[in-house]
């Protein structure tokens, strides 16, 4: 059963968006960790970009796939991850934990129209 | 009752299988399809030949070729090929093996591929090699396409106008049609101009493409180079003939982030113009951004050693069409006579074939010089492969004319390659270590008696 938890948003390409400190987080949830078995590589964006909704400038390997990163809101990278370049299963293990990077510039409005963890849960069960 | 060497279905073994699947004749299995696409006629070939009868046939038109000593050169060299080489690539589990799906299983062809990459790495300095690509103009062209997807942005390559005017042609096939600009370096004196390099590169530069030896067989100087080209956030990719490589600096020392070339000279025979075999390494952040097959050494379950195709997420099987290249297979065959080449002649094999080749082609050249009517095109320096210039076109045709005469083929008319009238009087002349002191001699015996 996939684990979702209740105090972020996600969008249906299976990302997670939680705002802290004026910043958005962004990561992926269980079931796209999940999905993707053992992650082996993250291909993060630069600091400084600017990143629209649906760019693809994300990429995560796994053994068997390599997956972008459906970016699910307009803003500007000030934050990446780096823990992912030397640990990447670190998103297998802490997928909730780990982000991937944080925007700053986002719309309230564009968070608010992402699924809240009951409809992702209930959009996860069709699937 | 005919018999197929190659088709062993006797009449009995067709019944048979007839039979088995419940049909009375061969034309039953066409029954889908339409009457008006099936041929009622007879298809117009002939019966077909025996083995000897089609022996001798291929025979008498290999025979209507001209043989030579070859002073040839521009990309394709007559080296020496010790007889280990074809011992062991004409060994069927590796004359007819496809590239190995079931990769893990074929261990003696990822460990020939294995050596391969290890062999490249040392020769370029590179950390990385890939598993060999088609032939050096596809190595180039892949090195073009890194350039552009290594970082966002980059849709521009600088190219040297020096490169072998074949690989430029594949770059340009490469880029037509895409998004991706080919800028034109200038020339200057026979190489590369690379002082106006700085006001060149900027924001949208992916990287420098440069060849040496180059088209003319002159060795170039790139001191300084990869500083300005870092500096602008590009890289810079050198492709070299690895043999050349046994006396000039390596693509590492100068700074190289992408070597390329084409190991033809290494084990690979003539054979009309083809096949080659390509080589990419990398430094080492480019490797996922590195095309084509890489195998690893791991250890199995039991702990023994063993080797994998590793890092396939890179491969377009995978990544589709977000991976660098569509490349996912690599030129075995001809990478393990490369590798048996190596091998067999080792480092200082490699280090006296390319003194050799530097001794012999100068000792020609200067010789050549000192009859008159002829000289460098250029004052360049040279390792193997030189450009001699002529007066004028008819004594340049009795020149080629006269060598062959005597059963040797003086050189590459330049203008054959690059189809420019300015290039009429340019002969590229080769001289490999296999170059005997006969042959040499005969050479000069034969442009003596023309530019006297």
């Amino acid at each position: 059963m996939s684990e979702i938890l209740a105090d972020r948003r996600y969008s249906k390409d299976h990302e997670w968006v939680m705002l802290r400190d004026g910043k958005a987080y962004i990561g992926i949830s269980d079931y796209a960790q999940d999905s993707l078995g053992e992650i082996v590589y993250v291909d993060l964006p630069q600091v400084g970009d600017h990143l629209a909704e649906g760019d693809d400038f994300c990429n995560i390997e796994s053994v068997k796939a390599a997956s972008p990163i459906i970016n699910p809101l307009e803003g500007d990278v000030v934050e990446v991850n780096k823990s992912l370049e030397k640990n990447p299963e670190n998103l297998n293990k802490d997928c909730y934990g780990n982000h991937l990077y944080a925007l700053s510039g986002y719309s309230q409005k564009a968070f608010d129209a992402l699924l809240d963890s009951k409809a992702y849960e209930a959009y996860v069960k069709t699937l | 009752m005919v018999v197929y060497p190659y088709i062993p279905h006797t009449d009995e073994d067709r019944e048979m299988m007839m039979q088995a699947i419940g049909i009375q004749s061969l034309e039953e299995l066409y029954g889908d399809l339409g009457e008006d696409i099936l041929l009622s006629d007879s298809v117009p070939i002939s019966q077909g030949r025996s083995e000897d009868e089609v022996i001798r046939m291929v025979e008498s038109i290999a025979n209507r070729n001209e043989r030579g000593i070859p002073f040839l050169g521009s990309g394709c060299y007559d080296h020496i090929i010790p007889s280990t080489v074809d011992a062991i690539a004409s060994l069927p589990s590796f004359v007819t093996s496809y590239t190995p799906y079931q990769a893990e299983m074929s261990q003696g062809m990822l460990q020939v591929i294995y050596e391969f990459q290890s062999m490249i790495c040392q020769l370029t300095g590179m950390d990385v090699s890939n598993a060999s690509m088609y032939d050096g103009a596809n190595a180039l062209v892949e090195a073009a396409n890194i350039c552009v997807s290594f970082a966002r942005g980059k849709h521009e390559v600088l190219v040297s106008p020096t490169i072998h005017p074949f690989a430029l042609k594949v770059l340009q096939t490469w880029a037509l049609g895409t998004e991706h600009r080919l800028v034109m370096l200038p020339e200057k004196n026979g190489v590369c101009d690379t002082s106006a390099l700085g006001g060149m590169l900027g924001g949208n530069v992916g990287g420098v493409l440069v060849q040496s030896p180059n088209r003319y067989g002159f060795l170039e100087d790139y001191t300084g180079l990869s500083d300005i080209i870092h500096a602008s956030g590009a890289l810079l990719c050198v492709s070299a003939d690895p043999m050349s490589l046994g006396m000039q600096k390596s693509q590492r020392e100068w700074g190289a982030d992408i070597a390329v070339g084409d190991t033809q000279p290494f084990g690979i025979p003539l054979s009309f113009g083809g096949p080659g075999c390509g080589y990419l390494a990398v430094v080492e952040p480019l490797l996922r951004k590195m095309p084509g097959r890489i195998v690893g050494a791991t250890t199995d379950g039991k702990g023994n050693r063993g080797f994998v195709l590793t890092m396939q997420a890179r491969e377009q099987h995978i990544k589709r069409e977000r991976a660098t290249s569509n490349i996912c297979t690599n030129n075995s065959l001809a990478a393990l006579m490369t590798t048996v080449y190596l091998s067999s002649v080792g480092w200082l094999g490699v280090k006296e074939a390319a003194h050799q080749c530097y001794v012999k082609s100068h000792y020609l050249e200067e010789n050549l010089i000192t009859l008159g009517g002829v000289e460098l095109a250029w004052e360049q320096p040279f390792w193997c492969e030189f450009p001699l210039r002529f007066h004028d076109t008819k004594k340049m045709r009795k020149f080629i004319q006269e060598l062959r005469n005597e059963h040797l083929f003086a050189g590459v008319r330049l203008q054959a390659l690059t189809r420019c009238n300015e290039d009429e009087l340019v002969l590229l002349v080769a001289v490999t270590e296999k170059r005997s002191r006969e042959e040499i001699e005969n050479y000069l015996a034969g442009a003596r008696r023309v530019l006297r």
